[in-house]
């Protein structure tokens, strides 16, 4: 089965020819059934290679499947080429299990869309990129995928291109990514100059033979690979493009900027996790972007009233949770929190969308209120994936924190301490949210009245989400944790030792994670249910403080003020006085030059044939000239 | 006296082409539905493809004067698609020109022959023999419109340049003879390699090499040999155009790599000379192309600035160079016919060309016509990962290996001028409003579409996947031995 892996990549490959190419004549209809059946191929593949590589010895459990050879130059030569092991495997499974519920979704939320076979046509070409990332067996292929996912990322953010709004978004996460992607393209350069090959497996392997540990050139690999991901996964300094890219369509956000594009990034750290174990300090580096984001992003969240907003930074600070884990080398738990968070995630994204769908597109959460007698599938589905977000015990996303924040603990004791009150905060924002929305009373009676649940199409996807919000927790059950001796091998080919726990250790801080997130609910119901007047007083009582996290911390309007407005200034001398007195000059004055030449040319010949044979015999001339004198 | 062996099955595909030219030309006078002769050159042309795929003779016959290596069979193929390819195109549009479709496919058969000829000949006599049936069919059918003066001017000017570009030709081989006794590339490569001081009139060798080169120019439309290029693209039938833009390119630039290859001693001077027409050529036909407002006229400078890309990595001078400059010719093959064919597509049945203005918003009118003509602009562009891109990546990284690393930096700053005139193309139909007049576009036939879904296809695959093809050109440079 491991062979014919590649059939998932071809059937989304052959969604996006055919609907792009016949997508308008086939009509919404066919082209609804047909991209989310294409997904569920690739998905059906993946469970296949799941199986198949789940019956094989656990030393056999990395399999690389050559297509062919893509290109040779002299001695750098590509395949192109995938390898299945447990890591793509798993990102595979998430991938298309969690895209193929989002495309079902999709058929129902944009039915009313014009351009439903653009959509799709998009859609299912952002399920091939990524599929390509993640299933790549060298870093050149991986660039592809990389950029591939970015490039229907922007194409999808400015999907509705008639909103400058949503235009704008587009055009800041393409080009705040083209930072960080300069970065992992100088990272392959360094990779191919030192080690000579891309392969996955030779760079593992020679890489500590060829860096030793800490040597500046791996430093300066894994930290490039960094700033690639703090771009692709929204980290400081580079998140600033996924609140504002909330303007595209919302299951694209559920798909591409919560539960799978965003995580490429904790994907290719956790995949060169034999480079970051050469170079300590980077790993240190990433833990600290990392706790610093998952901190600040979920103090915005705390403020924003916009539903789809405190969504996109509550992903931002849980990516930073990822960035975590694999900063203090838990690669495992870094993963299991990936997997964990595109379920919930996504739910939660997608009930955002249903209850923007009854309300009209409103998604300002003052005007929402006791939504729960309106929307109760809609509600419970939230409900679920707020808890597994607020790592309420026995719900999936309870035991990926702790299993990041333990390993945080063992490692890294301030990064702890942080993680552990970003987690207060997450569980606060996150009831926040479900109170608010759901809860109390009704505030605005108008939308309210208007407000119907969703069909069946849109709630059936969310219903399966919300189960596997709350199941996939279990694969990574503390002490059992099925999840780590899985992964494991992917991480160290040469087969390190497996570290010992205390297992008391870890049920104790276990039974501290759950008790931090139930005082988060308690706190959110404290202040927004029973005190309504609560969050007014803190705010007061803050001052500065507050009016500088509501504002986002400044970020983009210093953005704008260091980079974004010289660069544009920049672009307008180049534009209006270099371009068009320098190099428009130049070409204009050589093509004025050039006509002049002609016409003088012409005026001198009788025939233009004549002209022609002359240009020869002058060619030729100067030709044995030159031949015949050396 | 004894017969010289005479292996038919050696030149099995040019018999089978030559037949068919004159089973085509008789079957005209009797056939009423000329649509059949068309489909008559369809069943040549792959029935020669598989005659040259397929019957794998040993090398050399007739006495040393064709070559059935793996350079030619190479060569063949790229040649018989186009000419499939030009066939397709024509199959709707011969009557917009011509009352005799018969004829018209007869000569494309013949030139067909005469330019596998060239690419597999290994003695100048047939290498000249190539050249003239290519020539002469190509004169006759460049001037097909008849009633379209620009098309009979184009043939005149085409056919008196060729008739003086032969002269050159024909002397350089004379040259040649003189300084090495022979004909025979085989016996020139082994003359010069064991006893080149001896030769008594060995410093004619350059000499003859030069004015082979002016020949070999003209055909291949290299600066300053080019300035027919232009008119006579624009001038003859776009099927025409289309089909002798790559094909007539990959038969002379083949028989100029055997030639480089058996005459090469290694010097550098023949290199930079190389070097010095590559620069020249591109930098000339990118800058030309970029104000033209006729589209054959653009593409025709295009093709100009190709020829140099190619050109290039012949004066690499290196295995890897070669491998470029053939893998180039496929890639070319496949985009620039695709790109005529597009223009064919739109332009009207009482027009011979396409202008920049016609195809503004042409989006709109014909969305899939302008995707196709994107994916040829891109791939023409050299844009990753179609198969323009890594035509120049070879080309370029073997004149790195070969120590012209300054040949590799103009090639990508041309190719970056390139991108601002193949690019706007693609701004006119998308972004340039709506102009063109959807009823002044034919409806696009079904073999038109073959064609241009073939190329297309082609353009992206063959960047995509490439390894049968880079073997068999690898085979192809190893068994030239260049030393």
């Amino acid at each position: 089965m491991l062979d014919y892996a590649w059939l998932m990549l071809l059937f989304p490959a052959l969604g996006t020819l055919i609907i792009s190419l016949f997508g308008t004549r086939l009509g919404k209809r066919a082209v609804s059934i047909l991209a989310p059946a294409m997904v569920f191929l690739s998905f059906v593949v993946a469970v296949a290679a799941f199986v198949s590589l789940l019956g094989l010895p656990v030393d056999e459990r990395s399999r690389e499947v050559t297509l062919w050879r893509w290109m040779v130059v002299g001695n750098f030569s590509v395949d192109a080429a995938l390898l299945l092991d447990q890591l793509s495997i798993t990102m595979a499974l998430a991938v298309t299990c969690v895209g193929f519920l989002i495309h079902v979704y999709s058929a129902g939320y944009m039915h009313d869309d014009e351009r439903v076979p653009r959509y799709f046509a998009f859609l299912n070409l952002f399920i091939l990129a990524m599929l390509t990332l993640v299933l790549a067996n060298n870093y050149l292929l991986l660039f592809v995928g990389w950029e591939g996912v970015g490039l229907v990322s922007y194409l999808l953010i400015g999907f509705w291109f008639e909103k400058p709004a949503a235009a704008d978004a587009g055009k800041k996460a393409f080009i705040v990514n083209r930072v960080g992607d300069f970065g992992l393209l100088l990272a392959i350069m360094f990779i191919w100059t030192g080690i000579g090959s891309l392969r996955f497996a030779d760079v593992f392997a020679l890489a500590p033979q060829v860096w030793p540990a800490g040597s500046a050139v791996v430093g300066a690999v894994t930290l490039l690979m960094l700033l690639a991901s703090t771009g692709k996964s929204a980290q400081i300094p580079l998140y600033v493009w996924l609140p504002d890219a909330m303007e595209g369509p919302t299951p694209v956000s559920a798909l591409i900027h919560a539960a799978t594009m965003v995580t490429a990034g904790v994907y290719m750290i956790a995949r060169s996790a034999v480079l970051f174990d050469l170079a300590p300090a980077s790993g240190n580096w990433v833990a600290w972007v990392g706790v610093l984001t998952a901190f600040f992003a979920g103090t915005i969240a705390l403020t924003q009233t916009d539903l789809k907003r405190i969504l996109a930074y509550s992903t931002v600070s849980q990516l930073g949770f990822m960035f975590i884990a694999v900063g203090v080398g838990a690669y495992a738990a870094g993963i299991f929190h990936l997997v964990t968070h595109a379920f919930f995630k996504a739910l939660l994204f997608l009930s955002a969308g249903s209850v923007m769908h009854a309300l009209n597109g409103e998604l300002d959460i003052r005007k929402m209120g006791n939504l729960r007698v309106k929307l109760p599938t809609t509600y419970w589905t939230f409900l679920v994936g707020a808890a597994a977000l607020a790592g309420i015990p026995l719900f999936s996303g309870f035991f990926s924190k702790d299993a990041i924040l333990f390993a945080a603990f063992e490692k890294q004791l301030p990064v702890w301490i942080i993680g552990v009150i970003t987690a207060f905060i997450t569980a606060l924002y996150s009831f926040r949210m479900v109170f608010v929305t759901f809860w109390g009373q009704e505030r605005d009676r108008r939308l309210f009245n208007h407000a119907h649940e969703s069909p069946r199409v849109v709630t059936i996807p969310l219903i399966i989400l919300a189960v596997g919000a709350v199941l996939t927790g279990y694969i990574g059950l503390p002490a059992i944790s099925a999840i780590d001796g899985w992964l494991a091998p992917a991480f160290h080919p040469a087969g390190a030792a497996a570290e010992t726990h205390s297992v008391a250790l870890e049920l104790i801080l276990l039974v501290v994670s759950g008790l931090i997130a139930l005082a988060g609910v308690f706190a959110a119901y404290q202040a927004y249910m029973v005190d309504p007047d609560l969050p007014k007083r803190v705010r007061a009582s803050l001052g500065r403080v507050g009016r500088l996290v509501e504002n986002k911390y400044y970020i983009d309007e210093i953005y704008d003020m260091f980079v974004v407005n010289p660069l544009r200034d920049l672009g307008g001398w180049l534009g209006g006085v270099f371009d068009r007195r320098g190099i428009d000059g130049a070409v204009n004055g050589l093509a004025g030059v050039t006509g002049w030449l002609g016409a003088q040319a012409r005026r001198l010949q009788t025939g233009m044939v004549g002209l022609y044979a002359l240009a020869m015999l002058f060619g030729a001339v100067a030709l044995l000239a030159w031949l015949a004198t050396r | 006296m004894t017969l010289p062996t005479l292996n038919f099955l050696a030149i099995l595909p040019l018999l089978i082409l030559v037949a068919a030219t004159l089973l085509v030309l008789l079957a005209d006078l009797v056939v009423r539905n000329k649509r059949v002769l068309t489909f008559l050159g369809l069943l040549a042309v792959a029935a020669s493809l598989a005659a040259v795929l397929l019957v794998r003779p040993a090398a050399p016959t007739f006495q040393g004067m064709t070559l059935a290596d793996e350079l030619g069979l190479f060569a063949s193929v790229a040649i018989l698609v186009a000419t499939g390819l030009a066939l397709l195109l024509a199959l709707e549009r011969t009557s917009d020109f011509t009352r005799r479709p018969g004829a018209y496919v007869a000569l494309l058969l013949l030139a067909t022959a005469g330019m596998i000829v060239m690419a597999k000949a290994s003695d100048f006599i047939t290498i000249f023999l190539g050249l003239e049936i290519l020539s002469l069919s190509l004169y006759i059918l460049v001037g097909f419109a008849q009633r379209d003066a620009r098309s009979n001017e184009a043939a005149l000017k085409y056919f008196l340049l060729g008739a003086f570009a032969s002269g050159f030709f024909l002397y350089g081989m004379a040259l040649i003879y003189a300084a090495t006794g022979s004909t025979n590339l085989a016996e020139i490569s082994k003359g010069i390699a064991s006893h080149s001081a001896s030769l008594p009139f060995a410093p004619l060798l350059p000499i003859g090499v030069g004015l082979l080169l002016v020949g070999y120019g003209f055909k291949l439309a290299l600066v300053p040999f080019h300035m027919w290029t232009p008119d006579v693209y624009q001038g003859a039938p776009t099927s025409v155009t289309a089909f002798m833009s790559v094909a007539t390119k990959t038969a002379a630039f083949a028989s100029l790599i055997r030639v480089l290859a058996a005459v090469w001693s290694g010097d550098r001077p023949w290199l930079l000379a190389l070097a010095g027409l590559a620069v020249v050529t591109m930098t000339l036909g990118n800058l030309a192309a970029l104000r033209q407002t006729s589209l054959k006229r653009m593409l025709a400078y295009s093709s100009i600035a190709h020829a140099g890309y190619v050109l290039t990595g012949l004066a690499a001078g290196n295995d890897r160079g070669f491998e470029g400059a053939l893998y180039y010719l496929i890639a070319y093959t496949f985009m620039n016919l695709g790109a005529f064919a597009t223009i064919q597509a739109v332009q009207r049945r009482d027009q011979n060309d396409v202008t920049t203005e016609q195809i503004t918003g042409l989006s709109t009118q014909r969305p899939g016509l302008a995707l196709l003509m994107t994916v040829f602009m891109f791939a023409l562009t050299g844009m990753p990962p179609l198969v323009g891109f890594f035509g120049k990546l070879y080309v370029f990284s073997g004149a790195v290996q070969g120590g012209m690393t300054w040949l590799a930096i103009v090639g990508v700053i041309n190719s970056a001028i390139a991108a601002y005139y193949y690019l706007r193309v693609t701004v006119l139909m998308y972004m340039g409003g709506a102009t063109a007049a959807a009823g002044d576009i034919p409806r696009t036939g079904w073999a038109v579409w073959t064609t241009l879904v073939i190329t297309a296809v082609a353009t992206l695959a063959l960047g995509l996947w490439q390894q049968p093809w880079m073997e068999s050109i690898r085979e192809a440079v190893t068994l030239l031995a260049l030393r």
